[in-house]
């Protein structure tokens, strides 16, 4: 976090740290609930719709004919980069403390991309296209940060 | 053993700040640093703001002279806290209370300790206890709370103004 520099308009003013925070903790429903707690299994499952797709992270109803759905379906713990943007100055409320990039990643197996971090050092190594897989925390907690982040495939 | 499904997840919320109080308001925690309650006079009126904005809040005008005010003073109103929720160190019920302090024109919220909360009432006369000035630091936390003095109440026309 920068902070101004004191200057003589500012000097022996004083500052001091002030935290908002509210945290609350929302009920997850049967079907994210699932899947959090896939998570911790390392296991992540989508949910198929009507036309066939299979969505990742579940939804409970279908987008279009508005149905209750059930069924889920395990998919892959590698996938592809369909949209990156790079983060090249993380704030300490984010997943990684170093240069990241956020990346819509479609899981093999899956019709839709997952929002996450991806961990590839500068931007140049990520691009729509991209294979990429999931590196999981060693203590998981059934939390989408189960997932650390994302890695290139092979690295 | 299996692990309870995940039902709720915790949503963090959080935004961090450097605020700043700004030059009036640093010159009166500067003497709390000392134990003085140090008000400031809006030129117009001859009132006295405590704790002070730096300008007078009917006038406009720049609020340059400092006043000192006492740490004691009159209650002009009251709450009696039954409800005990998230953020609360204390235990209830205890008092809030808006306190007059002498020599300044607008009162002040307080917590009032030591009282029986059937017994604090309109017109009281409190005191600071403050913390051992070893631990005193620019901030009203120097106070730990005000507690009656023992005095006459004071006269309704000594505060009717601020009620």
């Amino acid at each position: 976090m920068s902070r101004k520099a004191e200057t003589d308009a500012t000097k022996g003013i004083l500052t001091a740290p002030y935290v908002l925070e509210y945290s609350y903790t929302r009920s997850t429903g049967p079907v994210l609930g699932r899947f959090f707690s896939g998570l911790r299994d390392k296991k992540i499952e989508g949910i198929r719709v009507a036309d066939g797709r299979v969505l990742v992270p579940p939804v409970e109803t279908d987008p279009v004919t508005g149905d209750e759905l059930d069924e889920f379906v395990q998919v892959g713990e590698i996938g592809t980069v369909t949209a990156c943007s790079w983060l090249a100055e993380p704030r300490a409320e984010h997943p990684l403390d170093k240069p990241f990039a956020w990346a819509l990643v479609q899981l093999d197996g899956a019709d839709t991309g997952l929002l996450h971090a991806v961990d590839c050092g500068s931007a140049e190594n990520l691009e729509v296209g991209s294979r990429v897989e999931v590196s999981w925390r060693d203590e998981r907690h059934g939390f989408i940060t189960d997932i650390e982040c994302f890695r290139l495939l092979g690295d | 053993m299996a692990e309870d499904p995940i039902t709720g997840i915790v949503c963090p919320i959080r935004l961090d700040y450097t605020i700043t109080p700004g030059r009036a308001q640093t010159r009166f925690l500067r003497g709390l640093e000392s134990g003085k309650l140090l008000g400031q006079r809006c030129p117009a009126t001859g009132k006295v703001y405590m704790p002070p904005r730096g300008s007078s809040p009917t006038h406009g005008l720049p609020t340059t002279e400092e006043v000192e005010v006492a740490d004691r003073g009159t209650v002009t109103t009251f709450c009696v806290v039954n409800l005990q929720f998230a953020s609360t160190v204390r235990e209830i019920p205890y008092v809030c209370a808006q306190i007059l302090l002498d020599g300044a024109d607008i009162p002040f919220f307080f917590v009032v300790q030591e009282v029986d909360v059937n017994e604090i009432r309109m017109g009281m006369r409190v005191e600071a206890v403050w913390k051992d000035p070893s631990e005193w630091g620019p901030t009203l936390e120097n106070i730990l709370f005000f507690k009656p003095t023992g005095e006459a109440d004071a006269s309704r026309e000594s505060y009717k103004e601020h009620v």
